[in-house]
């Protein structure tokens, strides 16, 4: 027996996708959004997103250096998670406070609790969400044209009119790569076509939250509010690129239907009810925390389960 | 017609598809393993010196559920000691040197089929030594005894050949295709109330074409084309795609009033009670990219990979990785000194190791894996489950009831052994169960 051959369990053979490859689905996939960004707002934005970037991917590196844990820069992932927070940053943002958020995702949401795979939230809303605490103003200052206005939910909340085209197009005030929605979408659906994500997810988080405002809203049927709505706040940018990230949603195909269903509820309450105009950061967040519990509730039956209990009465 | 869930691996069965089967004499020494089959392990019945006749049974059945050995060749019985066999166990065999006479014993064949009780068609199954043929080895005999076998609605013969590269079925579905049908209107005189469905995927038009040109008059029968899909020929997946019925790992494929058989089994069938021929032969497919010339055999069982191997003009690359059976869930072999059984179907020899290729990496939640998953599980809970020693959690989360297909592991994008850590699981389960 002088050559061995390589013995291992089955199965043999292995599909071609990888971790790396979805990783560059998905950013290609935000590259429409990045660069209307860039071209709507100017140089600044693209400099937010090369900080931002490489903020995530040097303290992805650094950490894993220190730890003594074998670099897993190769995955894309940090990429992404740098790239997905660079998009929900204002346009005048200070670099460096890009570069600490882009630390926050990575050591403190990410690494501390595991590395990939591990994070309970998603990096980018949880560096978010420290951002706005840490440099509030910074962090809700949106300037459009070199004017300083407010976004056009917060229009919307004051009762001016907003103009629902402009919103589509993403010629509006609001963060980096959250205002065009055509844009969001042509990478929605390059990544359906792909089959990185599904409509499971984003599909119930719309559903229910239109059904949330057509109840809660006070506007009744006026479709101009609800499209507004749907548009503004980087509903869209959550619901397909945030809300779908696979770490941090539930793995069980009903659950995924109640954390969609969680998500609406949660952005119509914070918008509907709550103080601030914006909140689908905070429901994805906070929707990213209930998912053990949802995985929980929702394991699913068996092939052939149902069959054996009608059996047995 | 199909299942839910489900991968497509390369198929690759292009490379021995159209190789007619060629018949293939043994050289030098056979090797009968006593145990190729569920069940007790059969007893030798010869000794050491002994001159046996092709046909001969060499060990006879240990229990109900087990299965008698034929000699495929006539010569003399060498020695009866542990080999190694192709799961990596070692397993009592009895050793023969082929004098290269190929004398027979003489066959009983029976004259007219149909004046056979069921009771005699049963036992001229068992005592011919048929088992599940597929894979399972699971012994015929058993499976066309069903408590009620009224209660029988559906004798499916699965002709899906779903893992890649095999082609011995389809081999055999197109030069044999009327023994096949013939075997299907022996076990149907089994079951008054079933009717026969021949499972073909759609990959294989011209089967379905041969089968329901020749069914076509048969009320019984009939022939579902069904979605090429992996693992199609599982016999849970087999059985709903054909009847609509789902059954779980605790119940027979007879509690849906079904009987599932292999092509291969319905032709030894077929041999067994038409012409009192034991199994001693199949047809088995030497294939991959690493091998001169990828074929199909018709093969004396006992016969050495090496040999197959060689009879295909050996290897023209170097290969990293040697399976018996086929890549979804074949055993891998460290060496081709190993003997064919009776559930042998084919040697895959593949220049690269796609799973020494990559490295596992951490879950990324992303669920490809559920929804490969045949049986509709998260086998990347599972895994972890199995991994971190979880067992109440691995079965609470219904993994009992994995079949073993592979899927997951295929699919997984951070290449992580999911199978291999739910198999094992489970071992430990069941093992556990034993000892309570």
């Amino acid at each position: 027996m002088s050559d061995l051959y390589h013995v291992s369990s089955s199965p043999h053979v292995r599909d071609k996708d990888t971790t790396s490859r979805i990783m560059l689905y998905v950013i290609i996939a935000l590259l429409p959004a990045s660069i209307f960004g860039i071209v709507n707002f100017g140089l600044h934005a693209l400099v937010l997103i090369l900080v931002t970037i490489a903020s995530c991917v040097a303290s992805e590196w650094i950490f894993e250096k220190i730890v003594h844990k074998k670099s897993t820069l190769n995955d894309l992932s940090a990429v992404v998670t740098g790239l997905l927070l660079a998009l929900n940053l204002p346009p005048t943002l200070p670099w460096w406070e890009a570069v600490i958020g882009g630390v926050f995702a990575i050591v403190i949401v990410k690494m501390l609790f595991g590395g990939l795979g591990q994070n309970f939230m998603n990096p980018a809303l949880g560096a978010r969400c420290f951002l706005l605490i840490a440099f509030a103003a910074d962090m809700t200052k949106f300037t459009f044209d070199g004017v300083t206005g407010a976004t056009p939910l917060a229009q919307l909340r004051n009762g001016e009119e907003v103009n629902v085209m402009d919103m589509l197009i993403g010629r509006t005030a609001g963060t980096i790569g959250e205002t065009s929605v055509i844009c969001i979408l042509i990478g929605a659906i390059f990544l359906i076509l792909m089959g990185v994500i599904d409509l499971r997810i984003p599909g119930t988080y719309i559903i229910t939250f239109v059904i949330f405002l057509l109840l809660f809203g006070g506007h009744g049927f006026d479709w101009n509010y609800i499209v507004a709505e749907l548009c503004g706040g980087g509903l869209m940018l959550g619901a397909f690129f945030m809300a779908t990230d696979y770490v941090t949603s539930p793995i069980t195909p009903k659950g995924q239907i109640i954390f969609g269903i969680c998500l609406g509820v949660l952005t119509g309450l914070f918008r509907v009810f709550g103080a601030n105009a914006e909140g689908v950061s905070f429901a994805i967040i906070l929707s990213n925390v209930l998912v053990p519990i949802i995985e929980k509730f929702t394991v699913p039956k068996a092939f052939g389960q149902v069959k054996e209990a009608k059996k047995n009465e | 017609m199909t299942f839910k869930g489900g991968v497509h691996p390369y198929e690759g069965k292009d490379l021995s598809k159209d190789k007619p089967t060629r018949e293939l004499l043994p050289k030098g020494e056979l090797v009968y393993p006593v145990s190729q089959h569920i069940g007790a392990p059969a007893k030798p019945i010869v000794a050491v010196g002994d001159t046996v006749l092709k046909g001969q049974m060499i060990a006879e059945a240990g229990g109900f559920v087990s299965s008698p050995v034929f000699s495929s060749v006539s010569g003399t019985v060498k020695a009866i000691e542990p080999r190694r066999v192709s799961v990596g166990d070692m397993v009592n065999s009895i050793i023969i040197e082929n004098d290269g006479e190929y004398k027979e014993v003489t066959y009983s064949p029976a004259d007219n089929v149909d004046s056979l009780s069921k009771e005699e068609i049963i036992e001229r199954i068992k005592n011919a030594g048929v088992v599940g043929m597929g894979g399972a080895g699971f012994p015929t005999h058993v499976k066309l005894s069903p408590k009620e076998p009224e209660k029988i609605e559906y004798v499916i013969a699965n002709c899906a050949e779903c893992e890649p590269y095999l082609t011995s079925d389809y081999r055999r579905m197109m030069e044999d295709p009327e023994k096949l049908v013939e075997g299907m209107r022996i076990v149907l005189k089994l079951f008054d109330n079933a009717k026969g469905v021949f499972g073909v995927e759609n990959n294989k038009p011209d089967c379905i074409e041969k089968l329901k040109e020749l069914v076509k008059d048969e009320p019984r029968m009939e022939v579902a084309e069904l979605m090429t899909k992996y693992p199609q020929g599982g016999e849970r997946q087999l059985i709903y795609a054909v009847t609509g019925r789902a059954i779980n790992s605790k119940m027979l494929p007879a509690d849906a009033g079904c009987v599932v058989d292999n092509v291969e089994t319905i032709i030894s069938i077929y041999n067994a009670v038409k012409l009192g021929k034991p199994v001693t032969e199949r047809i088995f497919t030497v294939t991959g990219d690493a091998v001169s010339d990828p074929c199909n055999f018709r093969f004396s069982i006992g016969t050495s990979f090496q040999e197959l191997l060689d009879a295909a003009g050996g290897f023209k690359e170097q290969p990293e990785k040697i399976i018996a059976g086929g890549p979804m869930m074949g055993f891998a072999l460290f060496d081709l000194n190993i003997p064919t059984t009776k559930t042998t179907s084919a040697l895959l020899c593949l220049t690269k190791d796609e799973v020494a290729e990559f490295e596992p990496s951490p879950c990324i939640n992303c669920g490809r894996c559920v929804e490969a998953c045949p049986e509709l599980l998260i086998p990347s809970r599972l895994a972890k489950f199995s991994n971190n020693g979880l067992s109440d959690m691995f079965e609470k989360w219904n993994g009992m009831e994995c079949v073993e297909c592979g899927s997951c592991s295929f699919i997984c994008p951070a290449k992580r052994q999911l199978a291999q850590s739910i198999k094992t699981m489970k071992k430990t389960i069941l093992a556990e169960r034993k000892k309570k």
